[in-house]
């Protein structure tokens, strides 16, 4: 079954809201989570918008589905790579950013943050790592 | 090669699904595979049935339903990303309680699980956007 196992990347580029990229992006997430591939997601540019806490979609009439980014642990999607330069120019920082956890049942299930900061280079080199990448 | 591929923007309005054709044209005359194209977002636009572009431009649905036809690509629209534009074959649209029914022929509506088997099966996936 192992060689059967593939890295799938999903970059995510865009904000949350406006285009309906993300929200899609996450439906594959979900659905891709049953085929037990090795599953990271990169959040850049606009995309790093879509973690933020506290989004409240009230106002513009469009479902807010950014609590579901906390459920991806128990779908065992657990890296979630965010480019450090992104959130800069943004004037985010780690802080502004939801708590996504998950439990490693390999160590006591202890909860980790799913959320890794990665420099620019290292985005390339997760990338580069890749067999499948599936770009939002 | 074996090559998986992504259409996810409309036809006409983005180029993108003109140059997913151009590149499975080419790549089949080539000798590659390409098992199955699948189409995601405003992508499944493309296989709308009730298309009628002017006579003298190209007709974009026609041309997928060709290649489907020729060499027996599975053409596959994204149910929930379909069931959002209206985009509804004959059991979905008896399903739905819906009065009308518009997928070409040459493509199918599935789910995402065939995105990710396609990943999976295929040696290259390319996807086509903005």
């Amino acid at each position: 079954m192992e060689d059967d196992v593939k890295k799938f990347l999903y970059v995510n580029r865009k904000a949350p809201y406006g285009t309906i990229y993300a929200l899609e992006s996450l439906e594959v997430v979900l659905i891709g989570a049953a085929f037990d591939q090795d599953v990271s997601l990169a959040f850049l540019d606009d995309g790093v918008f879509q973690l933020t806490k506290s989004q409240d979609t009230k106002e513009i009439g469009v479902k807010n589905f950014s609590p579901t980014f906390r459920a991806l642990g128990d779908y065992e999607v657990t890296k979630l790579y965010v480019e450090k330069e992104s959130l800069d120019e943004r004037g985010l920082t780690l802080d502004d950013l939801q708590e996504i956890m998950w439990e490693d049942e390999d160590d006591d299930y202890e909860e980790k943050p799913s959320i890794r900061i990665v420099s620019r280079a290292e985005m390339a080199d997760v990338m580069a790592d890749q067999d499948v990448i599936l770009s939002f | 090669m074996k090559f998986g591929i992504v259409v996810s923007e409309g036809p006409y309005t983005h180029q993108a699904s003109d140059s997913a054709y151009h590149f499975v044209k080419a790549a089949l005359e080539a000798g590659h595979e390409v098992p199955r194209v699948f189409f995601y977002h405003d992508g499944v636009n493309v296989a709308t049935s009730l298309s009628v572009p002017p006579q003298d431009e190209r007709n974009i649905q026609q041309q997928w339903s060709a290649i489907a036809k020729d060499h027996g690509v599975d053409l596959v629209v994204c149910i929930a990303a379909a069931q959002r534009r209206g985009m509804l074959d004959e059991n979905e649209a008896k399903r739905q309680g819906k009065d009308a029914h518009n997928i070409a022929e040459g493509f199918r509506i599935s789910g995402l699980g065939q995105l990710i088997e396609m990943g999976i099966e295929t040696d290259r996936l390319m996807t086509f956007g903005d």
